[in-house]
């Protein structure tokens, strides 16, 4: 997935017109709306629909009627989504922005094989079988692949390329040992393959108050990160000649990528496409200014993961799409909507 | 430096040969048939290596005349002829996305002839012969719809990669899907295919990739040179007289074809039609796309990595996938070290 | 270079007969952006026939459409009175050589492998490499200079080197028209008129009709056998240097009050940019008049 990145992405260091900027703002007010109401739709729809007055007495009134459980339960659900869907969105945006490359997601480097593999060796050797023991296997084996990443990829004297190389390569020789973990060992297989589509029916309490810390330091740095990534994003030399600090930058965006991306998976397993394609379409509608992109990834990723969940839990009813597979149906299309629609000479 | 030599007729004929590549394609060759005579004879029942060339050539007793001519040599050829077709098909994608990294699997198409086989493994429990239709069928129309979706006014090879990232996520998400309701069985059954296998292939396999590879290693040849001018863009091969456009989507119908067939015979191995465009770029120095050099290289790769796989875990214990994904992986680190070293990267 | 070139170009606006290359009344466009409307364009034989305008004038899409890069949406591109489209590409390739402004050089390549590609319009798979093919690639090199160079991998040579390799394969094909796409963007003051020096050489010892596109306008008031100036997909004005380029010319093309001199080593015309303060104060009425 390694291509030469186009000059799309030459971050704008003066302030954009002041009608666009509220445009741009307004955008993004609009997107908290949708975001809210995305929320609202994913507590009350799915094998049995809620009224609006059901999901406010579940919510606010909770005095445990039938109604009162299954929204208790569809709420867990949806913060799990909003979490991951944020992270997922803002880890993408950031490694997009790091490896100047507009393709590149978590799978990229190699995070999604690092979380895998730990997985399937829970599973296998350590005897680990509840979705919540998961977690940390998932994280530590995200985390490990990160920073073996970053050291394979020349740590301070890291460049695009070689992170994406070190990459691909953890991950063929990670997916190798997967599969022949899984090949030998049926009953890994046989949870592996949940797994491995990413889910968001894992989600409990206790899952998210797992992942939450790494996720709140994760947001934190990366969304502080917004103004020397746009510096990084116009090349070396030019970063360099704006007084930006290269290696710290990308150290910093690296922790934040691998702890967003790693916590998310860890909860919901590897879920496809978010990370890439919602920065993505971002940038079309913002510019290059990662000021922007950064806010808006983090909230109109979870926009898409939550409405996916919703579709996959309407589409198959009465059991459910796992909404890794949605995201890449929905998100697949519209990506190469994208693709086409750019002309050539950006390309 | 370049050593080429030139053979000339009196009647005005020509050809020009690069010494290096022809040497390296000779030795490919000879590798591929050591390995070969050496995977014939592993297994269960070894046989030494000058019985297995004696049997070859039509002078074995009768016990190993069967177990190698029809047991263990049509695997062989399954897997020279595999390791050759991705080996060839991985450096015209290379060549035509001028971009290393663009490979059948980038592209969406293993993905998709993986579609093909589980649609027949999970929902029909299909036959052999019925997965190996599947997957053939899934990997053209992958290839297929690619092509279509990426061409406006052209294929520009940037989007193409782009395209192929898209389409293979959505193909990738319907197999975890369909492994997803498969019971598990089946889902074994799948997941050994996915991975690549060369286990129990027989007659019935050799001949369509043959037919295939007969017919589209001679077309891609002539069709080379062409190739060649492309590295230097677009507008420097259409200024020299190349049909740009025609040669590149000759030549993409013809790597889809031959991924496709090489897939469906053993499923998506990995990495071969990564690793062995640039081996083979890295033996002959030569730039341009190598394709003999490539063909030669993953056929060899291929029956290496099988004999392999068999070497260390026992007879058909792991599928070769397994053993080709490791390699790539440590060849990738590999050419991070190197290159750096050289300071390219 | 000389001043003879003037009169070379008097004649051929006096021939009679069709020139080999033209372009009738074509649209230009890229997607739906439109770059030039009905345009029409005759390219003199045997001239050295240079392209001028400001940025985005639709210079080298012209000059693209020319060497059938790029594909009219109205109108046609002659070549020998034929369509330019229809003809077999490699018919065309012998005939019409194109430098454009960016191409790649294969990782790894020589000098004398890059300079040999340019012979495949005059190959096939049973004449890879003729004599003739050797003959004419040491012949290309050493007219460019970079014969000396022919071992050195392409990757390792200055930027003016490699600009006289790119020059030396579109050279071995060996086609008596040569389109040239800003041939001397990026290359020092002494590269860019050794460049310009063997592009009139090509031009007056070998015969071969040169189209160039140029950025600088004293260079193609120098060079230019006949020069063609754009803007906004529109020919302003055409002929030799001599009769058209004037101070009303250069301020309605490029929007540059300037005084136009004669050359003191050449006697073609040589724009002088007006005082910064002189254009200041023309700017400043203008706006009043308005």
């Amino acid at each position: 997935m390694l291509v030469d990145s186009p000059p799309e992405q030459r971050a704008e260091t003066a302030p954009a017109p002041p009608t666009r900027r509220a445009i741009r703002g307004l955008g993004l007010l609009a997107s908290v709306l949708v975001l809210a109401l995305v929320a609202v739709a994913s507590i009350a729809i799915g094998a049995k629909g809620l009224s609006l007055e059901q999901v406010w007495h579940g919510l606010f009134q909770d005095t445990g009627t039938y109604g009162d459980v299954v929204v208790d339960e569809r709420l867990s659900r949806t913060v799990l989504g909003l979490l991951a869907g944020a992270a997922l969105g803002l880890s993408g945006a950031v490694l997009q922005a790091l490896t100047r490359n507009p393709l590149a997601d978590p799978g990229l480097l190699g995070l999604n094989a690092g979380a895998s593999a730990a997985v399937v060796t829970a599973i296998t050797y350590f005897g680990v079988t509840s979705l919540t023991g998961y977690v940390w296997f998932a994280f530590a084996g995200a985390a490990a692949v990160g920073a073996l990443v970053w050291f394979l990829g020349g740590s301070r004297g890291a460049t695009p390329v070689r992170l994406a190389l070190a990459g691909t390569a953890i991950s063929a020789a990670l997916y190798g040992y997967l599969q022949a973990v899984m090949i030998t060992d049926q009953a890994a297989l046989g949870r592996m393959r949940f797994w491995t589509v990413g889910s968001l029916s894992s989600a409990t309490d206790s899952t998210i108050l797992q992942v939450l810390p790494f996720l709140a330091v994760g947001t934190l740095l990366a969304l502080g990160l917004a103004r020397p990534l746009n510096a990084v994003a116009m090349g070396d030399d030019t970063a360099k000649a704006l007084g930006a600090n290269l290696n710290r930058t990308r150290a910093l965006s690296m922790l934040a990528a691998t702890v967003l991306c790693g916590a998310a998976t860890a909860a919901c397993g590897p879920i496809a496409f978010v990370g890439l394609m919602v920065p993505h379409a971002v940038r079309s509608f913002t510019g290059p200014d990662l000021r922007w992109i950064l806010p808006y990834a983090t909230i109109l990723s979870p926009v898409l993961l939550l409405g996916a969940d919703v579709v996959g839990r309407v589409v198959a009813r009465p059991s459910e799409l796992q909404v890794g597979i949605i995201t890449a149906l929905i998100g697949g299309p519209v990506f190469i909507f994208l693709v086409r629609r750019r002309r050539t000479a950006q390309l | 430096m370049k050593s080429n030599r030139v053979l000339r007729t009196p009647g005005g004929l020509s050809l020009r040969l690069d010494v290096r590549a022809v040497t390296v394609v000779v030795l490919l060759l000879l590798a591929a048939f050591a390995a070969s005579v050496v995977l014939i004879g592993t297994g269960d029942f070894p046989i030494p290596a000058g019985d297995v060339v004696k049997t070859l050539f039509g002078n074995g007793d009768a016990g190993q005349e069967f177990i190698v001519n029809e047991l263990r040599l049509p695997r062989v050829l399954v897997g020279l002829l595999v390791g050759a077709s991705l080996g060839l098909g991985g450096a015209l994608f290379q060549a035509v996305t001028r971009n290393p990294l663009g490979s059948p699997d980038v592209l969406g198409l293993g993905q998709g002839a993986t579609a093909g086989a589980l649609v027949m493994i999970v929902l029909f429990s299909g036959s052999a012969a019925q997965v190996t239709l599947g997957a053939l069928v899934g990997g053209l129309v992958t290839g297929l719809a690619i092509y279509l979706l990426a061409w406006k006014q052209g294929v520009h090879g940037y989007r193409l990669v782009l395209v192929g990232i898209g389409v293979s996520a959505i193909v990738t998400a319907v197999n975890g899907y369909l492994l997803t309701v498969s019971d598990i069985v089946d889902a074994t059954r799948a997941l050994v295919w996915m991975t690549g296998s060369l286990n129990g292939r027989d007659w019935d396999q050799v001949w369509p990739l043959l037919a295939v590879c007969a017919v589209l290693v001679p077309l891609v040849l002539v069709n080379a040179r062409g190739l060649r001018m492309m590295e230097m863009g677009d507008d420097v091969s259409n200024a020299l007289g190349v049909r740009v456009e025609r040669v590149r989507a000759l030549l993409m119908v013809a790597a889809v074809l031959l991924t496709a067939t090489a897939t469906a015979a053993a499923g998506p191995v990995g990495f071969v039609a990564l690793t062995a465009p640039q081996l083979a770029r890295r033996l002959t120095r030569s730039p341009g796309p190598n394709l003999l050099a490539s063909l030669c290289m993953g056929a060899a790769l291929l029956v290496t990595a099988d004999w392999a796989s068999q070497r260390a875990f026992g007879a058909d214990q792991l599928p070769v996938g397994v053993v080709t994904g490791v390699l790539g992986g440590v060849y990738l680190l590999w050419l991070l070290v190197t290159e750096r070293r050289a300071g390219r990267i | 270079m000389s001043n003879d070139s003037t009169t070379s170009s008097g004649l051929n606006n006096r021939r009679s007969t069709v020139n080999r290359l033209s372009a009738e009344k074509v649209t230009l466009a890229y997607d739906q952006r439109v770059i030039a409307e009905q345009l029409s364009v005759e390219i003199p034989d045997n001239s050295f026939t240079v392209i001028v305008g400001p940025n985005a004038c639709g210079k080298s899409t012209l000059l693209r459409a020319l060497s059938r890069m790029l594909k009219p949406s109205e109108g046609r591109v002659l070549l020998d009175g034929q369509v330019i489209q229809s003809m077999p590409a490699k018919k065309v390739a012998r005939t019409l050589g194109l430098l454009p402004q960016s191409s790649i050089a294969p990782d790894g390549i020589t000098v004398a492998d890059l300079v040999g590609r340019g012979r495949y319009p005059h190959q096939g798979i049973l004449r890879q490499w003729s004599t003739e093919d050797e003959r004419v690639v040491q012949e290309s090199m050493a007219q460019t200079g970079v014969a000396e160079l022919a071992d050195r991998y392409v990757d390792e040579l200055s930027g003016g080197q490699r600009q006289r390799v790119w020059i030396a394969m579109a050279l071995a094909q060996q086609t008596p028209l040569l389109l040239l796409d800003e041939p001397t963007t990026y290359l020092d003051i002494q590269h860019q008129i050794d460049v310009l020096d063997l592009c009139a050489e090509l031009h007056e010892e070998q015969g071969r009709t040169l189209v160039a596109v140029l950025h600088d306008l004293n260079h193609a008031a120098r060079y230019a056998t006949h020069l063609i100036a754009l803007k906004n997909g529109r020919i302003i004005a055409e002929g030799a240097p001599n009769d058209i380029v004037t101070a009303e010319l250069v301020e309605e093309v490029f929007g540059l009050r300037c005084q136009v001199i004669d050359d003191p080593e050449t006697g073609t015309p040589l724009v002088v940019p007006a005082a910064r303060k002189a254009r200041t104060e023309a700017r400043v009425a203008a706006t009043e008049a308005s």
